[in-house]
């Protein structure tokens, strides 16, 4: 498993987006932490932004990998490599170096500027987001055999995480306002990886103006404490269900 | 060696092998033949576990694939149509596989590589190598780990008439060493004098699994392409 990890990241370094990538979120931290005035500012606005990007590099670019690999990926399925193994590997790498694209290129600002425990949640949760986003990437291109729409699957389901779900949100609270809707509001809010993951900084930042309608449910839910607990655990979930449902797949995959 | 069961596969609605059942055995050189879209490199994939089979079961020396992996140590596959990472080279694809397949004890038969001289082209990436340089990385890499059986798709498409005759006297050689090959051709001249068998496949199914003499007395043509041709007409 350790060898096929090694050549999947090598491979991912030699191609140089994921560098780019890193770059990239290193610039804009650095940038948004020099232009607000204090940090806990800055980290708000830069939550903004990882939200939308480290979400949208993760699918687009872990897609994009799975269908260049294809002949890698038939070169070992004919190896005497367990398809379990060589899938892990892929995912371990992908997820690895896209956790590690973003600890560097935003992690260490954040711990620059802003060492606190607000901080360090937000590292753990844009880390969980890539990983999460690169096991949905896994799931979107082994269900599609084209890689148009494989990559057109990607690229609609990080709109509907990003954008959608949010109007679909207000949607059914505006429809529903006259019934008590909050515990079913909860449940709502987990069917949403980025919109957990907002709720979980900013439950940690205490900045309640900022948490949203299914924020406020949560916080009045759970309260702060507990609010974290369950959403980190559902997190987790969002990683490895699809992790699970790809592996299934490909196991069964013809190749 | 190798026992197929009643395999099936079907490829949405369209049946790619139906109830297919063979048997492989050591230092058995079998020739499989069919028109195009019969089914053969389907079977082929199969055997290696590439494509599941939809009902049926395959063995390897008595252990079923399905939940082995360590049986494809034996098997040294030739692809069709090998496709390579492209941004590989020559020399980082076959050191990759010494890396993820040797063992200490195993000696690597470098022989095809060298007659082919492929070391002078070392350097190459893969997406800029022709269609023969690929099948002579593919042959080299098949014969690299000294297989016990070897899985042939169409060894000699696309090679020059010299680099052909190497890969036959390369089979030819393993042939004696008591290994089992199977191979599928459709250039059916380049068979006659290596293969002891003939499965012949039409439509998905094995229409049949003879010794290749007993071929010869059924249909009384010498030549395996006659002899075929006349297994054709009268189907």
């Amino acid at each position: 498993m350790k060898k096929i990890i090694k050549y999947v990241i090598l491979d991912i370094l030699r191609n140089k987006i994921v560098m780019s990538y890193t770059v990239f979120l290193l610039i804009i931290s650095f940038s948004i932490f020099n232009l607000e005035d204090t940090a806990g500012k800055g980290l708000l606005s830069l939550l903004n932004i990882v939200l939308i990007i480290v979400p949208l590099v993760s699918i687009i670019f872990s897609t994009i990998y799975i269908y260049n690999s294809a002949e890698f990926i038939e070169l070992m399925v004919s190896q005497p490599i367990k398809r379990k193994t060589l899938w892990l590997s892929i995912f371990v790498g992908l997820a690895g170096s896209m956790s590690l694209a973003f600890f560097i290129g935003a992690g260490i600002p954040i711990l620059l500027f802003e060492f606190s425990a607000t901080g360090i949640t937000m590292i753990a949760t844009g880390i969980l987001l890539s990983i999460i986003f690169v096991a949905i990437a896994l799931l979107a291109s082994v269900c599609t055999r084209d890689k148009a729409k494989g990559i057109g699957v990607a690229i609609l389901l990080w709109f509907y995480f990003s954008v959608l779900f949010d109007g679909l949100v207000l949607f059914i609270l505006f429809q529903f306002s006259d019934y008590p809707i909050e515990k079913f509001m909860i449940s709502v809010s987990a069917l949403n990886p980025i919109d957990l993951a907002r709720v979980l900084i900013i439950l940690k930042m205490d900045v309640s103006v900022m948490l949203g309608y299914t924020g406020a449910v949560f916080q009045d839910f759970f309260g702060s404490q507990w609010g974290v607990i369950i959403a980190g655990i559902v997190l987790s979930a969002w990683a490895a269900v699809p992790l699970l449902l790809s592996l299934g797949k490909f196991n069964r995959k013809d190749l | 060696m190798i026992i197929a069961s009643n395999v099936s596969k079907k490829f949405g609605k369209m049946k790619v092998l139906d109830n297919v059942s063979a048997a492989c055995n050591k230092s058995q050189c079998i020739a499989l033949i069919g028109p195009n879209g019969s089914g053969k490199t389907t079977f082929i994939k199969c055997l290696l576990g590439m494509v599941v089979p939809g009902s049926g079961f395959i063995t390897f020396n008595e252990k079923n694939i399905i939940h082995d992996w360590r049986y494809r140590a034996n098997i040294g596959y030739m692809p069709q149509i090998g496709r390579y990472p492209d941004n590989m080279t020559i020399a980082q694809v076959l050191d990759m596989l010494k890396d993820i397949r040797k063992s200490k004890s195993q000696q690597l038969d470098e022989d095809l590589i060298n007659e082919f001289n492929l070391p002078a082209l070392m350097n190459k990436r893969m997406s800029t190598l022709s269609g023969g340089t690929r099948q002579k990385v593919s042959a080299s890499l098949a014969f690299l780990f000294n297989p016990d059986v070897l899985i042939l798709d169409e060894p000699t498409a696309g090679l020059d008439p010299l680099s052909a005759e190497i890969l036959k006297e390369k089979i030819t050689t393993e042939k004696k060493k008591g290994k089992l090959i199977l191979i599928t051709s459709h250039v059916l001249s380049d068979l006659d004098d290596m293969i002891t068998e003939v499965m012949y496949m039409q439509d998905g199914s094995l229409r049949f699994h003879k010794s290749f003499e007993e071929l010869r007395s059924d249909t009384g043509e010498q030549k395996l392409s006659k002899a075929i041709a006349q297994v054709m007409k009268n189907n």
